[in-house]
């Protein structure tokens, strides 16, 4: 392990370029603290953003060495070939200033995915009675622990190619919630992730399965989605 | 175009992949058939020419063809150039009608 890293980082919005720091190694040291050090030691104008330090929030993802992750749980040791790093913002979202991005787009997404849940009980009516082990209740498990981090958005190439595309994460969180049976909003969720910017668009290229801190699938949640929306168009009830 | 027709779409690009899996097996499996096997040309037209079976698979080839190379080109065109809309749909059904024209052409051709 050599004494300093060569660290490059994003510095600007959209027009910027990349600094390069000196900074020293540490045992166990995560990108996060990289970049802490260079924020708190070298130069304290750079922006990033973070939060729990520890794998939860989903606040502190960047491009490192060319691929989108949580700094807070990517050890140097796991990314720093030869002892280099190179730290940018998110791909796929406008840059704010340095490592920090906009992620409205993101997040109004899930929105227009319908990514909200809505009941029809009300608070008079006896609690639903989930059976942990049926088909729809494992689905909506498999993809239910997303925290919207952003590194499946930013690694999707069909929302670089088409900025409409809802994303992987949007679509999985309508598919959990499709498959939620306390759910009411049916026909009008899966009319949301229809047309050329909903889940028909994806090509199956598996980056955000690959890259999602979580583990998830979207890939295999928004094949789910592609089956529930073609079921219906082919009865009539799109 | 509506969510549904869009959706549709992808149906019909799914089941001609489908089509065209088995078509472009038998496709290739016939064309190593018989170029291993030293047929002369005329030999092969002697085969094709009033095989009505072979006219419905190259037939049934073909429009799986006709289907399915459209709704691809649409997805790139949308993505790699941003051409959506009403007038890419119409350049892409030209193109349909093209393909049509041109594989029933060959299909013919070796049918009489």
């Amino acid at each position: 392990m050599s004494a300093t890293l060569e660290v490059r980082v994003w510095r600007g919005a959209a027009e910027g370029r990349f600094e390069a720091y000196q900074v020293p190694r540490h045992e166990s040291q995560t990108v996060l603290d990289v970049v802490t050090h260079i924020q708190r030691a070298i130069d304290p104008t750079l922006a990033y953003r973070f939060a729990c330090r520890v794998g939860m929030c989903g606040s502190c993802a960047m491009t490192v060495n060319g691929a989108a992750r949580w700094t807070c749980r990517t050890h140097v040791d796991k990314v720093a070939e030869g002892g280099e790093l190179e730290i940018a913002p998110l791909r796929n979202l406008p840059v704010v200033r340095d490592l920090v991005t906009d992620m409205r787009e993101f997040f109004d997404k899930w929105a227009r995915a319908q990514g909200r849940f809505r009941g029809r009980a009300t608070r008079k009516d006896p609690f639903a009675q989930v059976s942990p082990q049926s088909e729809a209740r494992q689905q909506a498990n498999a993809g239910i622990e997303c925290i919207g981090c952003g590194v499946c958005y930013a690694s999707c190439d069909v929302v670089a190619a088409n900025p409409d595309y809802l994303g992987p994460a949007a679509l999985n969180r309508a598919w959990t919630l499709a498959q939620d049976e306390r759910d009411a909003a049916g026909i009008e969720r899966l009319r949301a992730v229809a047309g050329e910017a909903g889940c028909h668009a994806c090509h199956t290229h598996l980056s955000c399965t690959e890259r999602c801190p979580k583990r998830i699938s979207p890939t295999a949640g928004i094949a789910g989605l592609k089956r529930a929306v073609a079921k219906a168009a082919l009865q009539g009830r799109l | 175009m509506s969510f549904r027709s869009e959706t549709l779409l992808w149906v019909a690009q799914r089941a001609s992949a489908a089509v065209l899996g088995v078509c472009v097996a038998v496709h290739l499996a016939t064309m190593i058939y018989a170029v291993r096997g030293g047929l002369s040309a005329a030999e092969i037209l002697s085969r094709t020419q009033g095989s009505v079976a072979w006219l419905s698979f190259y037939t049934v080839f073909v429009l799986a063809v006709v289907v399915h190379a459209p709704i691809g080109l649409r997805a790139l065109l949308g993505e790699w150039l941003g051409w959506r809309g009403r007038s890419r749909d119409l350049a892409l059904l030209a193109f349909a009608a093209l393909l049509a024209w041109a594989g029933m052409r060959a299909v013919f051709g070796v049918f009489r």
